[in-house]
């Protein structure tokens, strides 16, 4: 039995790794947005091609609100292909992608867009009062809203192909639903 | 090209220590000195590697190849040349190429000095060294590498946290990391004597000085660090008790506690068992510090970068706790047979009670670290610990060890007697009791500061009181005064130095307290030429400049300042980043002994007819940085070489 205490010691060890591994279930940023299961704050804006944009009209269809800005490196640049490629996928079953860039030069905004090859409606929040708006706190942050024009989803940091699909199936599954 | 030419000196780099290790260990078995110098030019050239990789990284910083993707996210074409070099290491990849060379540096210098003397134990610290550098090699390959293509080559890069564009920025974490691997090399020499079964006190006396190398850079790493917060961040404070400051805290609190253990295993053969074990805590601490900077599983001003790199450092924390812990437990029986304490009132048990103080409160900061967490696993709920906690728990304890920091240096061993009492401590006490006196007549009526007075004022004549012995008995013996003191300072270094140390700690005490218990601030918006006043100091707002610079643009206000003379223009400033959503605080201040005057523009308006100022009267702040000069004397003067005594 005595032998066998000694062996206690490395096992006191245990429960602290233990909760140092559960650290990595929880994100200390996690901080729920208020505005999950509200309306979506409307705006229209211009493109960066100069045509107006008006959130209003996407009423009816799942949209994804995308802030970013050129100079938000690397997850800015992670996620762009990611965005361009579901929008590519997911347009024809009626799914919108905004990109909205925010405290950025325009030459800037238009070389990012042209890099990447996107073709999603970009439009630039110019003034921030969009960003203020949506409580953006740094970018890149995603809003998924669904077909009622709330907002269901808030994403911090670069959107993965992973929770794209999911998010947006579930919210298509929704609208098509009963 | 130049990404792919520092990926592959990584690669080679960890090949070579992990043969380095296994070999070390191999020679430390068979005995094969061939295989243990196999090890050592393993070593050597991880050595030259990681120093390439280092300088690689460096280049590539001052030629702006945002090629390397590492440099294109820490800087851009507007970072100035001194900041593009700090920048090398201001984020996590940097980083850890900046810890990787160091414990390669520490390994090397550890072959120099050991290679010889230290025939059975110097192979098993080889390989240790070797396995740790090994881990951090892998972190370099695979969860952090700072040699990552980055396609398409940007134009212009992100640029450099602007928090970072400091002076600061090049001693901090420099200091910093030169503690936290310094304790590598203890907890190495520590391993070894656990896996060879020699856990007497050779290692201990192999160690000592790597140990107060260690502790003298963390000290200094911490305090400079307090600096950095004071003069860049803008709140007027040094220390937030913040989990990063926290991390670092910690291993500083373990390794103090085992630079007084030592003493009592070398005199007594005492706790051999807690010696062993605080070095494994304090390395252990110093991995859990960079894996709570590095993981993110704690909200921190500090935590700039998550990823997989979390994982990999429990993994490994893991692995060295269970392994050393296991070790301590296979070698259980030979930690039996040690001495007795004889006494309560004895030199041993104030180191004793002086370790149970240090230890309780590492073990206090890290339970106020992790009770965030602990909170959401078990009760689901979020919550934060402030610095209430900390001080409330931390003050009494740190001004019992004040305390004890005047009598251990001079209560006897074993066991003091009535007459050792007196002969010491009548002086000291007294005069603690006419300096509580003294400060209460003088109108401080807080407890904590007359307590603070009084026990600073003990332990500093303590240390008084045996330096005039010690002169006096050199001058019985016909020295005159100067020589006299300065052969005492330079024969019992390590004595004196640890006194020297002990009165920077005094001085930063009575810094710490003052700051607490006397500072004012007031917060007030000005028109133009309007006047405020706080703590006898007037201060006018003159106006607002705006200034371009290469990467920012900056706002600064200009405020004369004058306590019935005119002391000078202070210009607080906010400097707009492209980069970042608000704009950084520029602090401006005068500092003085008995105060400093402390500037925080806040809002104001665009045309420059107001402005909104914080102004802080922080009393006694710069005795804590006096304080943190006079220590690292202390410990550079216990560092000295040992002297071999002829006579």
């Amino acid at each position: 039995m005595k032998r066998l205490r000694r062996w206690l010691i490395p096992l006191a060890a245990v429960p602290v790794l233990v909760l140092l591994g559960y650290g990595f279930r929880v994100s200390p940023r996690d901080i729920p947005s208020p505005l999950v299961g509200r309306p979506a704050p409307g705006f229209a804006l211009a493109t960066l091609e100069g045509a107006p944009l008006d959130l209003a009209t996407h009423r009816g269809k799942v949209v994804v609100v995308n802030f970013w800005a050129s100079w938000c490196y690397p997850a800015c640049y992670e996620e762009a292909p990611v965005l361009e490629r579901n929008w590519r996928g997911y347009r024809e079953r009626g799914v919108v992608v905004v990109g909205v860039d925010i405290q950025d030069k325009r030459e800037a905004a238009v070389k990012f867009v042209g890099d990447f090859g996107l073709t999603f409606p970009v439009v630039q929040d110019l003034k921030g009062a969009v960003s203020v708006d949506y409580g953006v706190y740094g970018v890149p942050e995603t809003f998924f809203l669904d077909s009622q024009g709330r907002i269901r989803v808030k994403h911090v940091g670069a959107v993965t192909d992973d929770v794209f699909r999911t998010t947006v199936d579930r919210l298509l599954a929704e609208a098509a639903g009963p | 090209m130049t990404a792919d030419l520092g990926y592959g000196m990584t690669l080679i780099a960890l090949g070579l220590a992990v043969y380095g290790g296994v070999a070390a260990g191999i020679g430390a078995r068979t005995g094969r000195l061939a295989v243990i110098e196999s090890a050592q030019h393993a070593a050597l050239g991880v050595f030259v590697l990681v120093t390439s990789c280092f300088a690689l990284l460096t280049y590539a910083f001052l030629t702006f190849d945002f090629s390397v993707r590492y440099v294109a996210t820490n800087t851009n074409l507007g970072t100035p040349f001194y900041y593009r070099i700090t920048g090398v290491w201001g984020a996590l990849e940097g980083s850890i190429i900046l810890w990787s060379w160091m414990l390669a540096l520490y390994t090397i210098i550890l072959i120099v000095r050991h290679r010889v003397g230290a025939r059975e134990l110097y192979p098993w610290a080889l390989a240790t060294m070797l396995g740790i550098l090994a881990f951090f090699l892998l972190v370099m390959t695979v969860a952090a590498p700072p040699f990552q293509r980055q396609v398409p080559v940007p134009a212009d890069g992100r640029g450099l946290n602007p928090l970072l564009e400091d002076t600061g920025m090049i001693t901090h974490p420099v200091a910093l990391y030169l503690g936290f691997t310094g304790f590598t090399v203890p907890f190495a020499f520590a391993m070894a004597a656990l896996i060879t079964g020699r856990i007497g006190d050779t290692w201990l006396v192999l160690t000592r000085r790597w140990t107060i190398v260690a502790w003298y850079f963390l000290s200094l790493g911490l305090l400079i660090g307090g600096w950095w917060s004071y003069h860049v961040l803008g709140w007027g404070g040094y220390w937030a008790w913040d989990p990063v400051e926290n991390a670092a805290f910690m291993p500083w609190l373990t390794g103090t506690a085992f630079l007084h253990s030592v003493m009592i295993q070398e005199r007594r053969r005492m706790l051999r068992l807690w010696n062993i074990s605080l070095v494994i805590l304090t390395f252990g601490l110093t991995l859990f510090g960079t894996f709570l900077t590095r993981s993110g599983i704690i909200a921190s001003v500090h935590s700039f970068t998550q990823g997989s790199i979390g994982i990999l450092f429990l993994g490994f924390l893991a692995l060295v706790l269970l392994t050393a812990l296991g070790l301590v437990a296979w070698r259980w029986e030979a930690f039996r047979s040690e001495g007795e304490l004889d006494s309560v009132v004895s030199r041993e048990s104030a180191f004793l009670l002086n370790n149970v103080l240090l230890v309780a409160a590492a073990f206090t900061v890290f339970f106020g670290t992790v009770f965030p967490l602990l909170s959401e696993a078990v009760r689901g709920v979020k919550v934060s610990v402030g610095a209430p906690f900390f001080n409330q728990i931390n003050v009494p304890l740190f001004l019992s060890l004040v305390f004890l920091m005047g009598v251990g240096p001079l209560i006897a061993w074993r066991r003091a007697s009535l007459e050792n009492l007196k002969r010491n401590f009548f002086w000291p006490v007294a005069l603690g009791i006419v300096a509580a006196a003294a400060a209460f007549a003088l109108g401080v009526r807080s407890l904590l500061a007359v307590l603070t007075f009084a026990t600073t004022a003990f332990v500093a004549v303590t240390i008084a009181v045996d330096f005039t012995r010690a002169t006096r008995a050199r001058l019985r013996v016909g020295e005159s005064l100067l020589p006299a003191m300065g052969g005492l300072l330079l024969r019992h270094h390590r004595r004196y130095g640890g006194f020297v140390v002990h009165l920077g700690i005094l001085i930063i005490a009575l810094g710490v307290m003052g700051s607490h218990a006397w500072s004012v601030q007031t917060e007030t918006t000005l028109r133009r030429g309007e006047t405020a006043e706080l703590a006898g100091y007037r201060f006018r707002f003159d106006g607002l400049t705006a200034v371009e610079e290469s990467n920012h643009f900056k706002v600064v206000g200009a405020f004369t300042v004058s306590n019935g003379r005119v002391l000078g223009v202070l210009r607080p400033a906010k400097k707009f980043y492209p980069q970042e959503q608000a704009p950084i605080a520029y602090v401006d201040y005068r500092l003085g002994l008995r105060e400093d005057l402390y500037l925080v523009l806040g809002d104001f308006a665009r045309d420059g007819s107001q402005a909104t100022v914080k102004v802080q009267v922080n009393r006694l702040v710069s005795w804590i940085w006096i304080g943190g000069v006079v220590l690292t004397l202390g410990a550079l003067l216990a560092i000295l070489p040992e002297r071999h005594k002829s006579a």
